[in-house]
Parts: structure tokens; sequence; C-alpha cells
């Protein structure tokens, strides 16, 4: 049984410098692709070669105020072998763009989404690049550290909020527009506004 | 009387109207029986979707040729949340995830903050055993519900009856060790809020004795029950390729035969000293699903037996065992010792105003959920928040194979294939 270490430096030997590290941290082993035009490549070599069948998870961080602003992570699994690794790659600001991995593993087509809709990732070549929590037309990639945790007030009020509340209005009621969130929450409003 | 003709807008009763009619040979009409595809808006609020699911479904006539799920009604950001929030604030976050098994939540996120701090292999053993006794109670509480709900979907209320009397019981149990049924948030980070009350090992011992019954009986009602297997068996069949593929886990994973659970791939907590079997189906089919957690509920049984037979310190802890780490700067020194000593006062002071303090760092720690593997990525900049926080949420995962089992399928084989993949949405949407 190969070890995650070991499968990280036969990925190191095909591609060479395009991989640093392995990094270990707490047994986990963590490999960066320097270039994230080729993740998708070193993807498929992962799965095809190394016996990485499972993507168990991709997720996104918002480096702000840094360079580069963006890093996808990949959590790959290997039922047959049992070992974990994990791949990381830096995407710039300006670019925002990343080659989808959705052809290796299709379970990588809602989690691409996903990093799409709260991020603003690109994921160039997928197949259905929607957002997948926030509703269709929402101006925002909440998940951005520039918006704030309170939210920010839609410019598309149909979308979000249809008809009248019947108690709209009332004290419990949450208003719909409004200036922001705090404005619209009932608990901060006293009903004699 | 007058006899009425009635125009067919359909194109084939219009053929067939014109043949019992005597007419011409229908033959021109008969080649365009292709009628307009029907879109059915199923969702979000439907009793099969268990929440607030939707699905687009384009039907040719009954069979379902294209289905679209829309996911997100219940988005409410708790990766944001996280963010802004120490590492045990958000454990009550993690109760609303799979709010079916909040307490299986609640261990795999303290488990995957004391990965990052490195303490996770720390933890005093007594605390590790009630960790696994918590998981698998809340296994068998999920399990229970998924079954009743996917056998009450399918038309077989009874059972749905009988696995809501033994949740009860489990919520009682719930009750007394946590103090809340559902929201239980009773780990924090390096440890418990408290053991587990006085008498509360034998009255789980009490309710293994009665829920085994229980599983014999709701096995009668559905195991060879020919309503329940006509409509489950070589239902969304999911081949072991596609289910990999599709990153499925859990349940869902090993009904299609793949013997993959991270209690045995990755052992956490004692589950390596334990004795268990992992159940997996053969063909993949809803049925197939069924059976396997079935069976997982009697393991569970199995683990919990064992559990209590070795939990340190005994039944009563009368050898006084810990529950919690002995490191002051991670848990909450005893209130006592805040208000006399100063050394424990500045803990006290730094864990809730501060937070626990973590290392820079990141790790991904899975753990076998009822649901499949809860993930939770933490990426950490060191101090008491996270500064990424992902949940790989398996019922989010599984849900995305949809697009690609249900098309082939008639309508009514949604609510079993649905049923059988036991998902929350509030785990999914987070």
């Amino acid at each position: 049984m190969p070890t995650s270490l070991e499968l990280a430096g036969q990925l190191r030997e095909k591609f060479g410098d395009l991989i640093s590290g392995p990094l270990e941290f707490r047994g986990e082993v963590t490999v960066t692709v320097a270039d994230a035009e080729r993740i998708a490549e070193v993807c498929a070599h992962a799965k095809a070669a190394l016996g990485f069948d499972l993507l168990l998870d991709l997720s996104s961080i918002d480096n702000y105020g840094e360079d580069p602003r963006w890093t996808v992570v990949y959590e790959l699994s290997g039922i047959g072998h049992g070992c974990h690794l994990r791949l990381k790659t830096h995407v710039s600001e300006e670019r925002s763009q990343v080659p989808t991995v959705s052809g290796v593993w299709r379970t990588a087509d809602w989690h691409e989404r996903e990093a799409y809709d709260m991020m603003g990732i690109v994921f160039s070549g997928h197949p259905d690049l929607r957002r997948i929590l926030m509703w269709e037309g929402y101006p925002y990639f909440p998940l951005r550290k520039d918006f704030p945790l309170a939210g920010k007030p839609t410019v598309l009020p149909d979308t979000a909020f249809t008809r009248p509340a019947p108690l709209e209005g009332g004290p419990f009621v949450t208003l719909p527009g409004g200036r922001d969130s705090a404005a619209r929450e009932p608990r901060v409003r006293t009903p004699e506004e | 009387m007058a006899t009425q003709t009635i125009e067919f807008k359909d194109s084939a009763a219009r053929a067939v109207q014109a043949a019992q009619a005597g007419g011409a040979s229908p033959g021109d009409d008969l080649l365009d029986l292709h009628g307009d595809k029907l879109v059915l808006n199923m969702g979000p609020s439907h009793p099969s979707t268990h929440g607030v699911l939707r699905i687009v479904i384009e039907l040719d006539g009954e069979t379902i040729t294209k289905a679209v799920p829309d996911v997100g009604y219940l988005h409410r950001g708790d990766e944001k949340i996280a963010e802004n929030m120490t590492y045990n604030q958000f454990v009550p976050y993690t109760d609303r995830l799979d709010y079916l098994a909040p307490l299986a939540n609640n261990v795999a996120y303290a488990l995957a903050v004391e990965r990052l701090m490195g303490i996770d292999t720390q933890l005093p053993p007594r605390c590790q055993y009630l960790r696994v006794i918590c998981c698998e109670l809340a296994r068998i509480s999920a399990h229970l519900l998924g079954l009743g709900a996917f056998a009450m979907d399918i038309g077989a209320l009874t059972v749905f009856l009988h696995t809501f009397t033994e949740r009860e019981k489990i919520y009682n149990l719930c009750e007394s060790l946590t103090g809340a049924r559902l929201t239980t948030s009773y780990t924090r980070i390096g440890g418990m809020t408290r053991d587990c009350p006085p008498g509360w090992a034998a009255a789980v011992r009490r309710f293994l004795d009665e829920v085994v019954v229980n599983f014999d009986e709701s096995e009668t009602l559905l195991t060879r029950n020919r309503i329940f297997v006509d409509r489950t068996r070589d239902v969304g069949v999911i081949s072991r390729e596609m289910a990999i593929d599709y990153g499925l886990t859990g349940p869902n994973l090993r009904g299609s035969g793949v013997d993959y659970d991270v209690r045995k791939a990755h052992p956490y907590l004692v589950y390596k000293d334990l004795d268990f079997d992992i159940p997996v189906g053969s063909v993949g089919d809803s049925y197939d699903r069924y059976l396997v957690r079935m069976e997982e509920m009697r393991q569970s049984v199995r683990i919990i037996r064992q559990c209590l037979d070795r939990l340190p310190g005994g039944p009563e802890n009368a050898g006084k065992e810990p529950v919690n780490v002995a490191d002051g700067k991670v848990v909450l020194p005893p209130k006592n010792k805040v208000l006399t000593s100063m050394e424990e006062l500045i803990h006290q002071f730094m864990i809730v105003t501060q937070g626990v303090n973590a290392p820079p760092g990141e790790v991904y720690f899975g753990a076998e959920n009822p649901k499949g593997e809860l993930g939770f990525y933490i990426n950490s900049r060191g101090g008491g928040t996270p500064y990424r926080l992902k949940i790989r949420a398996p019922s989010f995962v599984n849900l995305g194979i949809l697009p690609a089992v249900l098309p082939g399928h008639l309508m009514s084989d949604v609510v079993s294939i649905l049923g059988s993949f036991d998902f929350v949405m509030g785990e999914c949407d987070r």
C-alpha cells in the first residue's frame, strides 16, 4: 500500500516543477500546483495513474488583500489505497478562472457551481456553470471577504420578494427591500417607527 | 338525445377516434404520435422532498427524460458565519446541519478543530467512548427517520409510526445527556459540555434492548412486503463506478457495493478497537440502500453495547475519569477555580473572548455521519476564528447524482429514489 507522501512524490516525478511540496501537517499531505491552467491535467493523472478515484471536496479561499487572491483546494481520496491528498492552486483576481475538473470526477460539477456561486471563480469548460445556492440573478458573491456579514440590499427585490407578506409592516415581519438587512430586521424596529 | 362530438387536441387520441369512427386509415396521424414534453415542477414544498428541494422534471408521458434539481432554499451562509465567530461559538450551528443527527455533527466538527490543534489523539478515553455512543445513537435516530419517511412516502404509513416511537426515546436520552432534545451542542473543543448523568448508561442499555425488537417489526413490515419490494427493487440503480464518480458516500455509496466507510478506512475516536461490520449492497437500487440502512442500525447497536461495556470509569464514572483534555487553554476551567485562582480566571477570559487559539495550518476531517461523509475543511491563520471553514455536506454531494439517476424512470419512482437517498436539506444548503 502506498502512502500519501509516496503518491505526492510520484505526482512530482511526473510533473516536475509544476508541483511544489509536499507539505505535511497533522498527517495530511498538501501539494501546490503552480500553474492553475494545468490543474485538470494533474487531476486527470492523479485519478488515472495514482488511483485517486474519489473527489471528496472542492473549496475556495479568498486571500483578500493578497496576490494571488483565490486559492482552490481539492481533497482527493482513493477508495482502493485509502490515501488522502490535498491539491491547491492559486489564481489571480484579474484572471479568476480555473479549468474545470468535472470531466475527471462528475461530482466536481456541483462543487464548482458552489465555488462560482460563493466566490465568483469561473471554471472554464464547465458544462453548466450556474448559481446553485443563491438564486439566479443574485448580483454578489457572498463568501468573498469584502462582502459584509450582514449582507447587502439586493437590486433585484422582485426576485427575492414576490408579493407583500400578510402582516407586512407589523412589528414582527421582515420588510422587503430596505436600506440594508438591519433595516429589514424586525428585532431592531420599534413598532412606533 | 343529440350526441356531441368532442375534438381531441392530442394527436394520438385523434387517431384512435378516427379509427373507431371507421374512417380512413389513421396512418398519417399515428406517425405524429410524439406529443409535446411536459415540464413538471416538483417542490420546493413537496412531502417527499423532506424539506425544500425543487426538481424541474421533463416528462414524456410518465417517463422522465430530464431532471434538474434546484437547491439552496435553506441557504443560511453557515460558512460565512463561521468565519466571524470563535470555534466554540460555531458548535450550535452544526446542530442545524443534519438536524436529524445533531450529536454526530457536533462530534465531527469538534474532531476537525481538534485535529487542527493536534489534540484529537489526546482526548481522554472516556470522552472518546462517549462520543462514539453519541455518534451511533445519532445514526440510529437518523436512519429510523429516514426509513420511516421512505416507507411512508411509498405508502407504508405504519412503519413511520413505529420508528417514531423509538426516536422519541432517543430524544429523551439526548435530553438527559445534553439538556436539549434537538439542538444538543454537546461537544466543545477538547471535550464535552458535561459527563453523562447518573443512570444514563443503564437507560441506553434498556433502549437498545427495546429498539432491536422494533427493527424486527419494521423489517417484517417492509423487507418482504410485495408492494415495498416492487416499488424499490431495480429502481434508481447506481453502479459502483457511477457512485464513486459522483462522490457518493455513506449508505448510498455502500448500497452500490463499495465497502468504503470512514470508520474503517480512516478510523477516528476508538472505532479501530470496536468490532462491527460494514454492510454493502449488491445491485445499487433503492432496495439495497434500504437494506444497508437497516443493517447499519443493528451494527450501531452492537457498537454502543461494546462502548457501554468498556466505558472507562464505569457507567457512573466511579473512577472519576476526565471527559475533557487537561489543557487549561483549550477547555474552560471549573467554575470554582475561576473564582478563586488568577490563572484559571485568565484562561476562562481568553477562551470566552478570544476563542481557543489554533495554530496556522489547514486540515480536512471527514466523519462517517448517517448521511455520508461529513467533512470540515478548516483553513486557519492562527487565532480563535477560522479563516475559511468549508463544510462538505454529504446530502449536497449525494443529490448531485439525481440528474443522472432520474431519467428513464417513471414519475412515481422519483418518490422512491428520493426516499432511498435519505437527504436533509438543512445540511445540503448550509
